[in-house]
């Protein structure tokens, strides 16, 4: 089977879980393990937030009853694009932004590293994304971008319970 | 606010549905008002309603960890399920929470 979307979205938090959503809905005909699942919406979380947050400094998220963004904050204007592609069981999905860029993509990766530690943000994200896909490629310029690619393969087989 | 309480110096706090950073600035905000002003030294994460958490939801317990480790308090983790286990090891903080286990796991 073979199947390809694309989202737009613009760079605000509200749109991580409609980037997990899409990513889910997409991948359902393959009919997925849940763990398969959970995996993808993971990463693909961790891909879209870093664009949000560190691609375009949209670093506030909303409340359930109360925007946080705090007075004299401004919402940066940007889009985030989703893009899935499904061939032979294999989903690819690329996550693209035009913000900041990256200056040092090892850097970015190393496990705990965040370049904005008064967030209580984990620096977990790219690791997250290591551990739940087959493959992870970042490319980025500063000022022009970062496009994510990840890969993973699905349905391959009865899944075979994680020792507890 | 029924999603946090104050019980024997514990702060329960009932994690929503989805952790992600939407939310996590303001599960962070909640949760440091009850640390600052209350008399509290321990924090327990609930996941019971939790179906998905990602980094975000470390950020928000590390952050929490380092501020109640110094005097002394620790970081309870409750009703957490297969997926968001793994997620706590993958990322070491296993080691640095108190899991409690489930009577009724499956």
């Amino acid at each position: 089977m073979r199947n390809e979307m694309e989202l737009v979205m613009d760079a605000i938090s509200t749109n991580e879980g409609l980037a997990r959503v899409a990513v889910a809905a997409f991948v359902a005909p393959l009919n997925p393990t849940l763990e398969e699942l959970a995996d993808v919406k993971t990463a693909v979380s961790e891909a879209v937030t870093n664009a949000i947050i560190h691609g375009y400094g949209n670093v506030w998220g909303y409340s359930k009853h109360r925007n946080l963004v705090p007075p004299g904050a401004e919402r940066k204007e940007g889009k985030v694009t989703l893009r899935c592609k499904l061939e032979e069981g294999i989903l690819t999905v690329e996550v693209l932004d035009k913000g900041v860029g990256i200056e040092d993509i090892s850097k970015a990766m190393e496990p705990l590293y965040t370049s904005k530690p008064e967030l209580d943000r984990s620096g977990m994200g790219f690791s997250f994304m290591e551990a739940f896909m087959d493959d992870l490629q970042v490319e980025s310029k500063p000022g022009e971008g970062t496009r994510i690619t990840m890969k993973k393969k699905l349905a391959c087989g009865p899944w075979i319970g994680r020792e507890e | 606010m029924d999603d946090f309480q104050v019980m024997n110096h514990c702060l329960m706090i009932r994690l929503p549905k989805e952790i992600d950073h939407h939310l996590a600035g303001w599960l962070c905000d909640e949760a440091d008002k009850y640390l600052l002003y209350q008399d509290v030294y321990h924090v327990v994460f609930d996941f019971e309603d939790t179906r998905f958490m990602d980094s975000s939801g470390i950020g928000i317990i590390v952050g929490r960890y380092k501020k109640v480790s110094g005097l002394g308090g620790k970081v309870y983790i409750l009703h957490a399920d297969r997926y968001i286990r793994k997620l706590l090891e993958l990322s070491g903080i296993g080691k640095i929470v108190e899991m409690v286990e489930d009577k009724d796991e499956k």
